[in-house]
């Protein structure tokens, strides 16, 4: 609430909506995901109406509107990572794992998301998890990273 | 050794905090500009310098800052536009992580010079750990007088705050930036009105890129003629690229734009040359966008010129022979690398990334996607090609952002200089697929071979 606060702050009287995307990032990280009631308490908090949070949540592809595994991996997929061989280390995530692009494992702990360039074309293939950066995977790095979260299923996400 | 003005001092240990910074002779232009200098002036020293957006579009700075309305009791506002989700860029998020501070003081610089009292910096969302770094290093600015109110006794005000978006392309579009910014969904709006007039709260507002706002500080340091003396013509002072693909040496480069792109690709000061010894086949100098040059046209132009890494030279020859500097995304590609498969990840990267508000864009660009990906899975037909061709053109031009033309000029160019390759594919369908990738989709992982 806190942090809430310090957000709508940033903005002058009367613009606290521009709050808004950056509490759906808290609210996300606090509770896994977006669900309805989350997002009508955010409204509550900002004073908007429910609608506007959630055309705001079902635009922006971070926001997750059901529910997701501890651990998310975000795979980029685009050109750049193409070619540096991204296609592979999907494949070999979800033999790994046994699940396609966008499922979870039926333990919780992953989810496989495929998502566009996230500016780290010159270190690909890579991955996000919570804030972190994975960059020039290989199938070993990823065998790694997939045994230090088993133990581990901790990400940190917006700080938290 | 070419002169760097924004990544000089990036290598040094601890230049993300303030002590080093400022040791280091930062917000030296701070300084010199509230002491010595009117906002009118710094907006001089700006149109001199000739220094031009570095987001993308090429725009000089200077006349854009001259165009910021002032009508009376309004604020206005200055946008540092660090969305950076063009593919192929990655550039500010380097500049941002290893020198926050440049980037704030530049915000001050700018701001000043627009009249600006509080500024934002919006950051795509999936550089949340680079939001906290900027935050902290804000914190530190206001700490030692740099923000906030009365800066250094000059009667300057400023609050400076960051604000995440949430994975959206559209966002960097600077109309979308501004409706992401309050909050709302990234639909780009219809211009005009332009930002500069009504922008973000209806107020007048400049959206620049963070490099663009980054190179305000060496221009105020050392003067505006001084920086319009690196370069050529009109692609003066420093450029980052960000270079990836196939190259052994992929990284965030800062040139003195007056290089050869035979030289950024081959010498070991840049890319260091095609990995794994592979032939050139074709680059993209400029960010996903922008037009595929086949290798014959990359390191000289059709009229036979060597090819620079500036503004005019990669534009060299138009649409026809030519592409763009662009964001400064630089992608190689070896003789391995698939055309088709290539334009069709970018098309669907664009189709995703289309905000759907209008029909061309919306509607093309998934048609587009689905083509390419017949053809690149063995199912096309040759008339696809023409189709293709149709489609891009009828997109191109009649939407109401860049977004339509940003994804249409990638398939218009690989037709353009690929079309064999296109062909190829409906003569040979099961060839590609079998060369390059091994990927198949009725093929178990563990039967792949690399
Ligand atoms: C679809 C689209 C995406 C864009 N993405 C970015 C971006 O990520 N970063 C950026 O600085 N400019 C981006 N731009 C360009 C901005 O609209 C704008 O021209 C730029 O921020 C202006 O700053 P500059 O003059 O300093 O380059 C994009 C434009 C379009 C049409
Ligand atoms: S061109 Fe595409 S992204 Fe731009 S406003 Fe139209 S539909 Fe949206
Ligand atoms: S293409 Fe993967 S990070 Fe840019």
């Amino acid at each position: 609430m806190k942090e809430v606060g310090r957000i709508t702050a940033q903005f002058p009287e009367g613009m606290q909506k521009s709050a808004l995307l950056r509490v759906l990032h808290l609210a996300q990280a606090e509770f896994g995901w977006l669900s309805v009631p989350v997002m009508d308490y955010v409204a509550r908090l900002l004073h908007l109406n429910p609608v506007e949070v959630y055309e705001v949540a079902t635009f922006y592809s971070m926001y997750d509107t059901k529910p997701m595994g501890k651990v998310k991996l975000e795979v980029c997929r685009t050109g750049p990572c193409m070619i540096e061989g991204a296609e592979r280390i999907v494949k070999y995530i979800e033999y790994k794992l046994g699940i396609k692009d966008s499922e979870t494992t039926a333990d919780g702990v992953f989810t496989l998301k495929t998502v566009e360039c996230l500016g780290a074309c010159g270190y690909a293939p890579m991955l996000q998890a919570g804030e972190k950066f994975h960059e020039h995977l290989t199938e070993a790095k990823v065998d790694e990273l997939i045994e230090q979260y088993k133990a581990n299923p901790v990400v940190n996400y917006m700080g938290m | 050794m070419a002169r760097k003005l924004l990544l000089e001092n990036a290598h040094i240990e601890g230049i993300h905090t303030y002590d080093v910074y400022r040791k280091n002779g930062g917000y030296r232009s701070v300084e010199k500009a509230l002491k010595s200098m009117s906002p009118e002036d710094v907006v001089e020293e700006v149109k001199k310098s000739g220094l031009r957006g570095r987001g993308g579009a090429g725009f000089p700075t200077g006349m854009k800052w001259g165009f910021i309305a002032k009508p009376e009791g309004v604020p206005r506002h200055l946008l540092c536009n660090a969305d950076e989700s063009e593919p192929g860029t990655f550039k500010d998020r380097y500049l941002m992580e290893k020198i926050p501070h440049l980037l704030i003081e530049g915000m001050i610089v700018s701001s000043f010079a627009l009249g600006a009292n509080h500024s934002y910096i919006y950051i795509r969302g999936e550089y949340m750990y680079v939001l906290r770094i900027l935050e902290t290093a804000i914190a530190e600015a206001y700490a030692n007088g740099w923000l906030g109110k009365n800066i250094m006794g000059s009667g300057f005000n400023l609050d400076l705050s960051v604000s995440p978006g949430a994975g959206a392309y559209i966002c960097g579009e600077e109309t979308a930036l501004i409706e992401s910014l309050e909050g709302k969904r990234g639909n780009p709006r219809m211009k005009p009105p332009f930002p500069a007039v009504r922008g973000l709260w209806q107020r007048p507002t400049v959206v620049n890129n963070v490099e663009t706002i980054a190179a305000v500080v060496p221009i105020v340091n050392e003067g505006g003629d001084a920086y319009a003396q690196i370069g050529i013509g009109r692609s003066t002072g420093t450029k980052l690229i960000s270079a990836g693909g196939n190259i052994n040496k992929p990284g965030v480069y800062e040139i003195e734009m007056n290089i050869t792109v035979e030289e950024f690709i081959y010498s070991d000061t840049y890319c260091g040359g095609i990995k794994n010894g592979k032939k050139l086949k074709a680059c993209v100098p400029g960010g996903s966008s922008v037009p595929i040059l086949p290798h014959y046209l990359v390191s000289k132009t059709a009229a036979g010129q060597d090819r620079l890494m500036t503004y005019e030279s990669l534009s060299d020859g138009g649409f026809a022979t030519g592409s763009m500097l662009g964001s400064g995304g630089f992608i190689v590609y070896d003789e391995d690398q698939c055309i088709v498969r290539n334009t069709w990840n970018f098309t669907r990267f664009y189709h995703h990334e289309s905000c759907g508000q209008c029909s061309p864009c919306r509607e093309g660009t998934g048609w587009m996607e689905k083509v390419l990906h017949r053809l690149e899975n063995g199912h096309g037909k040759i008339e696809d090609i023409d189709l293709l061709w149709d489609i891009q053109r009828k997109i191109e031009g009649n939407t109401i952002c860049p977004l339509g033309d940003a994804a249409a000029w990638p398939v218009a160019s690989a037709i353009r200089h690929f079309r064999e390759e296109f062909a190829w594919h409906v003569k040979e369908p099961k060839a590609c697929l079998e060369r390059n990738y091994g990927l198949v989709a009725d093929r178990t992982f563990e039967t792949v071979t690399a």
